[in-house]
C-alpha cells in the first residue's frame, strides 16, 4: 500500500499495474487520499484554487484556458445549486486520449470531480461521454457505484457531513456538444446548439445555475496536483505549461497511441515512440493539436517542443494533444476535403456564416480534388474563411476555417497543380 | 404509451436516467429514453417519439428536435445490423478507404443503403474518439471494432446475423 500516487506520470500510471481500471489498483496507491485530506482537514476552498493556480494546469480540451483562473470566477457563495460538469466528448478528430481515462483510470476523474465539487460549492456533477464510446459510458457507471459503494459519493461523504453526488450524461452523435454552452444545452435535454457568451456558464450554466465545466484529462490531474503540490506539477512541464500531458499520435506512425509526456518535450521525441513515420516514408506535414489546429509542415514542425507556447509561436495550437502525422504519400487536397467534410457535416446550423460558409469551402475543396477547380478557387476559399472567423456564436466556424487556410498557405502549389492538371501531384 | 411499446426493462431503464437529474428537469434524460427506446425497436417513429414525449412531460416537437440532431438516432428503419464506418482523415490515413470499398463490395450496397434482405445497413461516421486504433465502426451504435483489416471485415460481418 502506497501513500501516494506515483509522480512520473499525472494520469496514465495506472497502466503500470495490474486492472489498471480498477478501484484497489487506484486507492492502492494512493487515490482518493487527496479526497480523504481535505475532507478530513477541511482544506479552505482558496487553497485548493491557488495550488491550482501555481501549477499552471491550462485545459486539456483545447482551448488551454488556465483551469485555476476558470474554477476563481465561479461564486461560491451563490446560494442554491451549482455544478461541476466535466466535458468528455471527445469528438475532435485525432483525439482519443479522454477515453483511455475512462479505460484506464476512472477512479482519479472521480476523484478530481469530487474534489472539484466540493472546492466550487457544487451539489452535482455530470460527466457527459461521448455518443460513440457507449462501453466507456457503461464502464464508467460501474466505477461510480464503486466510488458510491466505498462512501465516497452521495450523503455525508467519509462523514464530513459534506453531500455531493456525480452522474454521466450519454451524448449520442453531434461534435458540436463538445463546446461548452452546446453541452449544457444537450444536458438539459435539447438540441446541443451553443449560447451567446456573455452570460458565461460560471454565472448561468446548467439548469440557468451557476457550472464550471473542464476536460476529462484537466480534472483528472486535480488530485495528482492536491498530493504533490502545484509546484511539483508545475516543474513536471515548464513554466506557464505545467504538468504531463497525454498525446494521441495518429496517421502514418508506425505504433499510433497514446504518450504521456511532459509538456515542453519536442516533437522529434514523441515521433520516435511512436515508431516513426511508417515504411520509413519522409514526413510531410503535422497537424499538431486535433483537425481544428492549422497544419505545419514538416521541417516547422520538427523545430517545436509540445507545450502551448512553442505550438501557437509556430502558427497552430496544441489543442487537445492530438498530432496527426502524414507522410510524403498523402495528397493535401484530399485530405482538406474530408476534413472540410466534417466541419460541413457538423455545423449546427445556428449561424448562417459558419451552416453556408462551411457547405461552400466543402464543395470547392471537393471539386478541386475531382479535377473541376477553377483558378480563382484559392482565394474564394481564403475570403470565405474570413467571412466565417468572427462572425459565428462559438468557435466551430473558426475551427473550420483553420485547417482550410493553412492547407491553402503552406500547400499552396499543391492545390494550384490540382487546379491547372486535373490530377494529384503525389501518387497515393 | 410508452409502457405499451417498450419491455418492463428499457423503461426501469429510463426511469433510473430520470433519477440523475433534478426532479423539475425530467427532460434531460431524453437523450438516453429516445437511445434505449431506440435499442429495443430497431428504430424511433414519430409515434414512438410522441410516445417518450408523454413518459417525459414534454412536447413531442421538442423531442423530435432531439431526435434529429443527433446523428446516432434512426428516424427510418435499417437493417438488424448496422454498421457505421468512422472515414475521417486520422482513420483516412490508417486505411478506412480500403475498408469502406471492401464493406460496400461485400455487401452490394452503398453507404446509407440496407441490403434488401434487411439484414445490414452501412453509414459513413465522424470521429468516434478512438482513432489510434483505426479504421474503426461501431455496430449497432454501441459495440465498437478496432484495427479493421479486410479479412477482420469479412468475419464481423459475417458474424452478424
Amino acid at each position: 500500500m502506497s501513500l501516494s500516487t506515483p509522480t512520473d506520470q499525472v494520469c496514465m500510471w495506472t497502466l503500470d499495474f495490474e486492472n489498471p481500471g480498477s478501484l484497489a489498483t487506484y486507492t492502492a496507491n494512493g487515490g482518493y487520499a487527496a479526497l480523504k485530506k481535505i475532507l478530513a482537514e477541511k482544506t479552505p476552498a482558496d487553497e485548493i484554487i491557488a495550488q491550482v493556480k501555481t501549477s499552471a494546469l491550462r485545459g486539456r480540451g483545447g482551448a488551454g484556458f488556465p483551469t485555476g483562473l476558470k474554477w476563481s470566477f465561479m461564486p461560491r457563495s451563490f446560494p442554491g445549486d451549482k455544478y461541476i460538469v466535466c466535458n468528455t466528448d471527445e469528438g475532435e478528430p485525432g483525439t482519443f486520449k479522454d477515453r483511455d481515462i475512462l479505460i484506464y483510470n476512472p477512479h482519479q476523474l472521480i476523484e478530481g470531480m469530487i474534489i472539484a465539487g466540493y472546492t466550487l460549492g457544487a451539489r452535482a456533477g455530470y460527466n457527459y461521454i461521448h455518443g460513440e464510446i457507449f462501453e466507456q459510458y457503461q464502464s464508467w457507471e460501474v466505477a461510480l457505484e464503486e466510488a458510491r459503494a466505498a462512501g465516497f459519493l452521495g450523503q455525508n461523504i467519509l462523514g464530513s457531513g459534506w453531500n455531493f453526488d456525480l452522474h454521466a450524461h450519454h451524448g449520442y452523435g453531434a461534435y458540436i456538444c463538445g463546446e461548452e454552452t452546446s453541452l449544457l444545452e444537450s444536458i438539459e435535454g435539447k438540441k446541443g446548439q451553443p449560447r451567446f457568451k456573455p452570460p458565461f456558464p460560471a454565472s448561468f450554466g446548467l439548469y440557468g445555475k451557476p457550472t464550471t465545466i473542464n476536460n476529462t484529462e484537466t480534472l483528472a490531474s486535480i488530485p495528482w496536483i492536491m498530493q504533490h503540490g502545484g509546484q511539483a506539477f508545475l516543474e513536471l512541464g515548464k513554466p506557464n505549461n505545467g504538468g504531463s500531458k497525454i498525446f494521441s499520435i495518429s496517421g502514418h506512425v508506425n505504433k499510433p497511441g497514446n504518450y504521456e509526456i511532459p509538456l515542453g518535450t519536442p516533437f522529434a521525441t514523441l515521433l520516435e515512440m511512436a515508431g516513426g513515420v511508417r515504411n520509413g516514408n519522409k514526413l510531410k506535414a503535422v497537424i499538431p493539436g486535433g483537425s481544428s489546429a492549422p497544419v505545419l509542415p514538416a521541417d516547422l514542425m520538427m523545430e517545436c517542443t509540445l507545450d502551448f507556447d512553442s505550438i501557437s509561436k509556430a502558427g497552430s495550437m496544441l489543442g487537445s494533444g492530438a498530432v496527426i502525422v502524414m507522410d510524403e504519400t498523402v495528397c493535401m487536397v484530399k485530405a482538406l476535403e474530408r476534413l472540410a467534410y466534417f466541419y460541413y457535416e457538423e455545423s449546427c446550423g445556428q449561424c448562417t456564416p459558419c451552416r453556408e460558409g462551411t457547405g461552400w469551402m466543402y464543395r470547392i475543396v471537393k471539386r478541386i480534388e475531382h479535377g473541376e477547380g477553377r483558378p480563382e478557387d484559392l482565394d474564394e476559399l481564403l475570403r470565405i474563411g474570413k467571412n466565417i472567423g468572427g462572425h459565428t456564436i462559438c468557435a466551430l466556424g473558426e475551427a473550420a476555417v483553420g485547417p482550410v487556410a493553412s492547407f491553402v498557405k503552406h500547400f499552396r502549389k499543391e492545390f494550384e497543380y490540382h487546379i491547372e492538371n486535373k490530377r494529384c501531384m503525389v501518387g497515393q | 404509451m410508452l409502457s405499451a411499446i417498450l419491455s418492463p426493462e428499457s423503461i426501469a431503464q429510463i426511469d433510473r436516467e430520470v433519477t440523475k437529474y433534478p426532479p423539475e428537469q425530467k427532460q434531460s434524460a431524453v437523450m438516453s429514453a429516445l437511445r434505449i427506446a431506440q435499442t429495443e425497436l430497431g428504430w424511433l417513429s414519430r409515434d414512438t417519439i410522441a410516445d417518450v414525449a408523454d413518459y417525459l412531460d414534454m412536447p413531442a416537437i421538442a423531442v423530435y428536435e432531439v431526435a434529429t440532431f443527433y446523428n446516432m438516432y434512426d428516424l427510418a428503419p435499417v437493417g438488424r445490423n448496422k454498421v457505421t464506418l468512422c472515414t475521417n482523415l486520422p482513420c483516412q490515413l490508417q486505411g478506412a478507404d480500403k475498408i469502406a470499398e471492401h464493406m460496400q463490395a461485400k455487401l452490394g450496397i452503398g453507404f446509407n443503403e440496407t441490403t434488401p434482405d434487411g439484414r445490414y445497413t452501412l453509414k459513413e461516421g465522424e470521429c468516434m474518439g478512438t482513432c489510434g486504433s483505426g479504421p474503426l465502426c461501431l455496430h449497432n451504435n454501441h459495440k465498437m471494432h478496432t484495427h479493421l483489416t479486410t479479412e477482420s471485415v469479412d468475419k464481423l460481418l459475417d458474424d452478424m446475423k
